[in-house]
């Protein structure tokens, strides 16, 4: 028997539905990320789900992102095209993301420290954003990806345009 | 004490041997297992396919009882107190709680998590594997008694610090340390992401395949975690045929189905009564109420990320109110 494994693509998905017997569909915020990724602005980092404090954002990836840092570990995952991830150590971490806050923070002007090396990502990998380091992402194909972290000054929460109803 | 002996089990059925864990009685035969409590002066009983049982037990093994209810079906189950753990017959079944039938008894995990897993190194036969998908393990859960399976339910718990491939950090998976491609993720790509390190950084600049990991898992329906973000986990895992358990939650939880599909059947956590019923195709990403209980159907083998937040409170907070059951308004 040969199997075919369905993967979604920001050209080629197909969204799931709800059917209700006895309750609310907004209950469960039911979205799409490549639905999302496809209308965002690049790098906006849209907040496909949210528990508390935590969220998982969907990025539509395209060009070269600004540099960013969080005072904790992220993690990023392609789920269509091929983005770079660019690394610096930074000197000086908490002047550029604050202990006390949480998310992703821009970071202003050109990081300053030691180049810490590139990750090449594709479909399905999945790489760590490490707490004291700047990042940014370029994408020289519009790609789509899923982000976890807290939500910070940057989430945007967008729930009544990208969920069920 | 209510031992099977006194009650008038036998020691011995078909070759596998009865339990008792307090009040309770499990006993199984070519084909099922039988539960039996006490109610109103009298014993109630209950039916489950053998293989259902211990597809289920070797979950709440394996998850050390998980987060809230693990109904095995729609009148057995556990609940988590994380420390302690009920088990329970009937009680989130509403004709029967309603009826004064169920039975509820509360033991320390440990002491629960042994008998568990006495009765199922005892009832799972040589060539039954409870994490194997049905077109993988067949009918061997059936018939008399036949050896064991120890290899198959003592596997290695994976435990994530931060992301599998770390140095001092849970193992990735590859032919090499066991880990082949299951047969319906043939076609997943392995191809690893290019990392280039500066000198010095070698250690700090990490990725892995996660496809690739996924494409490798030897379990059905059975979480491990890949990502931790304080108390935000990633716990993806490979899904086929149907979830052994009706999770029943104590907080929100969160599914990013990353391929293929899987249909949820949605129902009242307390009554079992419908909700609703949830397609989730790949990149659909959607909210478990943490008042429902939910269990899965995916037709061919597919990739499910389960999202964790395992803030300790949270079912507490719950409890009185604090929080909402559904996790954003809008």
């Amino acid at each position: 028997m040969t199997f075919h494994t369905t993967l979604g693509s920001l050209d080629r998905y197909e969204k799931g539905h709800i059917e209700i017997i006895n309750d609310n569909p907004k209950y469960y915020v039911f979205s799409n990320v490549f639905e999302v990724a496809g209308k965002s602005k690049p790098w906006e980092k849209i907040a496909v789900a949210k528990n508390l404090e935590y969220v998982i954002e969907a990025i539509r990836a395209e060009g070269t992102s600004p540099w960013m840092a969080c005072a904790h570990d992220e993690f990023v995952v392609v789920l269509d095209g091929d983005v770079t991830v660019e690394y610096v150590k930074l000197d000086d971490p908490a002047a550029a993301a604050p202990p006390s806050k949480e998310g992703t923070v821009l970071v202003k002007g050109e990081p300053k420290g030691k180049r810490m090396g590139t990750i090449r990502l594709k479909r399905g990998h999945q790489a760590l954003l490490p707490k004291g380091a700047a990042y940014r992402f370029v994408a020289n194909k519009v790609s789509a990806m899923i982000q976890q972290t807290v939500k910070g000054d940057l989430t945007l929460e967008k729930w009544g345009q990208i969920c069920y109803q | 004490m209510n031992a099977p002996a006194e009650i008038g089990l036998p020691d011995k059925i078909a070759g596998y041997k009865t339990f008792s864990l307090g009040e309770f009685t499990f006993a199984r035969d070519e084909y099922f297992v039988t539960i039996t409590w006490p109610a109103k002066g009298q014993r109630m009983s209950h039916t489950m396919s053998a293989d259902a049982f211990l597809r289920a037990t070797m979950r709440d093994v394996a998850w050390g009882f998980f987060y809230g209810l693990v109904n095995f079906d729609a009148v057995f189950g556990t609940r988590n107190l994380y420390g302690r753990v009920e088990l329970f017959a009937g009680r989130y079944n509403e004709a029967i709680h309603k009826n004064g039938l169920s039975y509820v008894e509360t033991f320390d995990s440990p002491k629960a998590m042994a008998k568990f897993k006495e009765i199922l190194a005892d009832w799972t036969n040589a060539g039954f594997d409870p994490f194997a998908a049905p077109a993988e393990t067949g009918n061997a859960a059936f018939g008399e008694k036949n050896g064991s399976n120890l290899a198959a339910i003592e596997r290695f718990r994976v435990a994530t610090k931060r992301m599998p491939g770390l140095e001092g950090d849970s193992p990735l998976r590859g032919d090499d340390n066991g880990f082949p491609i299951n047969r319906a993720f043939a076609d997943v790509s392995q191809e690893e992401p290019q990392v280039k390190a500066e000198p010095g950084f070698e250690k700090e600049l990490h990725a892995f395949s996660l496809f690739k990991y996924l494409s490798r898992s030897d379990v059905t329906w059975n979480p491990s975690v890949t990502s931790v973000c304080k108390a935000s986990l990633f716990c993806p895992t490979t899904e086929e045929y149907i979830l052994p358990i009706i999770h029943g939650n104590d907080r929100v939880e969160w599914f990013v189905q990353l391929s293929d599909q899987i249909m949820w059947d949605v129902s009242d956590r307390e009554t079992g009564r419908p909700r609703a019923r949830v397609l989730m195709k790949a990149g659909d990403v959607a909210a478990m109420p943490a008042d429902i209980r939910h269990q899965g159907y995916s037709k061919k083998r597919s990739m499910l990320l389960v999202w964790e937040n395992a803030t300790p409170d949270l079912p507490k907070r719950y409890e009185r109110g604090e929080l909402k059951p559904w996790p954003v308004d809008f």
